[in-house]
């Protein structure tokens, strides 16, 4: 375990990232000080918002005298750390007008590539950098990079999820432009990302159609913390019984507001649509941060009235 | 199998708390677990025990206290407790409904020696 921002020792490995393993940390390392900075600010709040009550004695029966046991009233949100981590990544998409969302789906339902298609389509137009999440190999990063973009693996090991911190560490040499997207693609699991912010602007689920209808219904949790649904490979529909419909229902059931679009990679079927997503809620994240600084320089221009 | 990450920031969290606050062992660690937080209590038991061995935190006892989510029925307007997503609306029968809440994932606290 590391002293200085929490890192987890293990099979962690980002590419290019060595201070993982020797646990060496350099504290000119901008991202570092910011989780020492979170750190204290966690322990701070921690000692003045909860008051500890050294009298109040357990609910349960104990010998008075006999025992010094005490209750510690702790009320922490055991996802605090990763949601610190995740919301600073979130303040620099914020301050970059970056794009950044998270792809999650089951092993093998066509993410990357979708990803390298898109990348192709899109590249001419902004710049796009990735971050790919699997436990070995740096295969998809390798492919993802074939087009010519950025990317970087990052290795959980016996991880099953990204978290915050990792997909912090992974944007220091990323160092995505303004303005552009990045895509995360998390290690192909439909449980365990649901439950990990990684300060994104959607979880997006791909689900393709060689997967069963239910499997919405199946792993709830995931659709239901998706802002987007991708129905992939349909260009397989005709040789399979898949009930698209049906499909959409149990996600819908779910979500009812999720947003759904069919695409084929291969084909790329439906990548009109899709594209155009992307675009506009990219330009969505633009166009929030100038009403913000809008706002704020009629402010100062009122002032001066 | 998240729930050995959770696990270990459970531990780590207790850690932290321990520095400051001068006790040798936790008798009981109370947490409260909603039932759309993506976790599985009976995995973060295991894991828990896995995770502790050793540990000043080992044999501490894990009690969870479970948090129902809501459901809005979107042709009733009915609003019910539930800890599942597909629970038809128990006023009108429908099915066009709309889960929140239940997302806890919280540490209450300790009983510590």
């Amino acid at each position: 375990m590391c002293n200085t921002c929490g890192c987890a020792s293990g099979n962690l490995k980002i590419e290019g990232d060595e201070h993982h393993h020797d646990h060496d940390h350099n504290h000119d390392h901008d991202h570092e000080h910011q989780h020492e900075h979170e750190h204290h600010h966690h322990d701070h709040d921690h000692h003045h918002d909860h008051d500890i009550d050294y009298n109040k004695l357990p609910a349960r029966n104990h010998n008075p005298g006999m025992s010094q046991a005490r209750m510690i009233e702790i009320e922490e949100n055991i996802l605090a750390k990763n949601d610190a981590y995740a919301a600073q990544n979130r303040d620099l998409f914020k301050a970059k007008g970056i794009l950044a969302l998270n792809l999650v789906s089951s092993p093998g339902s066509g993410k990357t590539s979708l990803l390298v298609e898109t990348i192709k389509a899109l590249q001419e137009k902004f710049q796009v950098t990735v971050i790919e999440g699997d436990q070995q190999t740096t295969n998809d990063a390798d492919r993802i990079r074939e087009t010519g973009v950025k990317a970087i693996q990052v290795n959980t090991g016996k991880g099953c999820h990204l978290d915050g911190h990792m997909v912090g560490h992974a944007l220091e040499h990323l160092a995505p432009a303004d303005g552009s997207i990045l895509f995360i693609e998390n290690v192909g699991n439909l449980v365990c990302p649901a439950a990990f912010d990684l300060g994104e602007a959607a979880k997006i689920a791909v689900l393709s159609v060689t997967e069963g209808e239910d499997k919405p219904l199946k792993y709830p949790d995931m659709f239901a913390a998706s802002k987007i649904m991708i129905l992939n490979k349909i260009d397989l529909l005709p040789h399979l019984d898949f009930d698209v419909e049906a499909c959409i229902n149990n996600a819908k059931r779910i979500n009812p507001e999720i947003k759904v679009l069919q695409v084929s990679a291969k084909t790329r079927a439906g990548f009109d649509e899709w594209l155009n997503l992307l675009e506009g809620l990219r330009g969505q994240i633009i166009a929030e941060i100038l009403a913000e600084q809008e706002a704020k320089l009629n402010k100062f221009k009122n002032l001066l009235k | 199998m998240h729930e050995m990450a959770i696990c270990e920031g459970i531990l780590q969290s207790l850690e932290n708390i321990r520095a400051k606050e001068n006790f040798d062992k936790i008798k009981i660690v109370r947490l409260e677990i909603g039932c759309f937080s993506g976790v599985e209590t009976d995995a973060v038991q295991f894991s828990f025990d896995a995770v502790t061995r050793g540990t000043f935190a080992e044999n501490a006892t894990l009690e969870i206290i479970q948090q129902n989510g809501k459901a809005y029925c979107m042709d009733c307007a009915n609003v019910f407790e539930t800890n599942d997503r597909l629970m038809p609306c128990p006023r009108c029968d429908g099915i066009n409904t709309m889960t929140y809440g239940g997302d806890a994932l919280r540490i209450k606290d300790l009983e510590v020696v």
